[in-house]
């Protein structure tokens, strides 16, 4: 996209100023701002949901969906939205998507439909979602929005197959163990089994379990921060 | 608010409100119009393949004729099953489907099919819904474990009342690891369909108080 004045002023007038914003963007939106690791957003489903690499893959694709519909959608209202509807109107936009989502996963794929439970209709109360409308997408060009929906929602969803993987392999020994539900038969010689489920540890698919690895990747990350800072002079 | 919002008139934005609420309804409307077909035909399918794993297959030349029941409360029978489907082979009797709800179980009700020979043996128990917990509870799942085989071929007469709970309370089923309340809850509603189907006679022809769906 060229320069282009918004409320009068010429932005990304340097020669490569629009590439590095949008670098800048996905950078955000994949790491430095990441929802689940930096911004703490949306533990309640990232926490429920992730006891099992497909479920955690199932609502993550789900949020990642809903925030590219209603981050495009309320970036196209943009100005049409006056103040004292936006919240109402932004909202709206989120409920529709998710609606609509949850009843293509109904028809298409009814097992992974009854295994994400009320944490499909629940994403329209993912903070995150509307986080994203509110703060950026609202006075973003439509591109700038979309990309920024799919960087966040994609670092949203990868923390959460991660939390996924590492909660099914540590509590049931296998990784892709469910992956019948979501990709039907065919994909039955997908699930791995690294070690026997006799010497799983169950916490880790209990909630607690959850809390606890959740906040051993945080601390991970962060000790990986520090360190990489020491590093550089 | 930053950016100060264009001026505009209660009515244009009530207008503006208004178009988007219509629209938002008029889509999912529409979806889910166009989506009732696919939705119910997922589900008949669903439900056809746990209806066939609880029920022995009929030779493939029998002539099958199905009908499906719903009991009704009474003083007498407070809690009968759901539904029940019974089913003539070359007409004589073959065998019935209960759905039944086991109400105690960890996180909810557990909705069980039990099918149910003429001989009165069971021919296979399958959990149709449940939120007991994951990675505890849900080795009632045939996808997960094959416990819930252990009721194949069981009936009235080879186990007595006593047997039917789980070990930790006298009986005679396994719990699995972890798991007391889940197992012990299907354990009892299966034993609470079979008592049902003795109650009212083996049988279909007497079950009294049916009427038929639809």
């Amino acid at each position: 996209m060229s320069a282009r004045p918004i409320d009068g002023q010429p932005l990304d007038t340097e020669p490569g100023g629009a590439t590095r914003r949008r670098r800048g963007l996905v950078l955000d939106g994949l790491w430095h701002r990441n929802a689940a690791l930096v911004q703490l957003l949306g533990l309640c489903p990232l926490l429920a949901v992730s006891h099992s690499l497909m479920n955690a893959f199932a609502l993550g694709l789900a949020t990642l969906v809903t925030l590219l519909v209603s981050n495009t959608l309320i970036a196209a209202l943009g100005r049409h939205l006056h103040d004292a509807i936006r919240l109402p109107a932004q909202v709206l936009v989120i409920a529709t998507a998710v609606t609509l989502i949850e009843r293509a996963m109904l028809a298409g794929l009814p097992a992974l439909h009854a295994s994400l439970g009320v944490f499909l209709p629940l994403i329209v109360t993912n903070c995150l979602i509307l986080g994203r409308a509110e703060a950026f997408a609202r006075r973003a060009p439509v591109s700038d929005a979309a990309l920024d929906a799919l960087a966040t929602g994609s670092g949203f969803a990868a923390v959460l197959c991660l939390l996924g993987a590492l909660r099914e392999l540590i509590g049931r020994g296998t990784v892709f163990g469910d992956a019948t539900s979501l990709l039907g038969e065919a994909a039955a010689g997908l699930e791995l089994r690294l070690f026997d489920a006799d010497h799983a540890l169950l916490l880790a698919l209990l909630p607690p379990g959850a809390f606890i690895l959740l906040g051993l990747l945080l601390a991970a990350v962060r000790a990986g921060g520090t360190i990489g800072r020491r590093l550089r002079p | 608010m930053s950016a100060p919002s264009p001026i505009a008139s209660p009515g244009r934005v009530a207008i503006t409100l208004g178009v988007l609420v219509g629209s938002a309804l008029l889509l999912v409307l529409t979806v889910e119009r166009g989506t009732e077909p696919l939705v119910a035909q997922t589900r008949a399918l669903r439900l056809e393949r746990q209806m066939a794993a609880v029920l022995p297959a009929p030779d493939p030349g029998a002539r099958t004729v199905s009908e499906r029941l719903v009991p009704i409360a009474s003083d007498e029978d407070p809690v009968p099953p759901r539904w029940i489907e019974r089913r003539w082979v070359d007409g004589r009797p073959d065998a019935l489907v209960l759905n039944v709800i086991a109400p105690d179980g960890y996180s909810g009700d557990i909705d069980l099919l039990v099918g149910i020979g003429a001989d009165g043996t069971l021919h296979g128990v399958r959990v149709i819904r449940h939120r007991e917990t994951p990675g505890l509870g849900d080795d009632i799942e045939r996808q997960r474990s094959d416990w819930i085989t252990r009721f194949d071929g069981l009936s009235l007469d080879t186990v007595p009342a006593a047997g039917w709970a789980v070990r930790a309370h006298g009986g005679r089923f396994d719990a699995f690891t972890g798991a007391t309340i889940t197992p012990a809850a299907v354990v009892g509603a299966v034993h609470r369909a079979l008592r049902w189907v003795e109650d009212h006679h083996r049988m279909p022809e007497r079950i009294s108080t049916g009427q038929p769906e639809r």
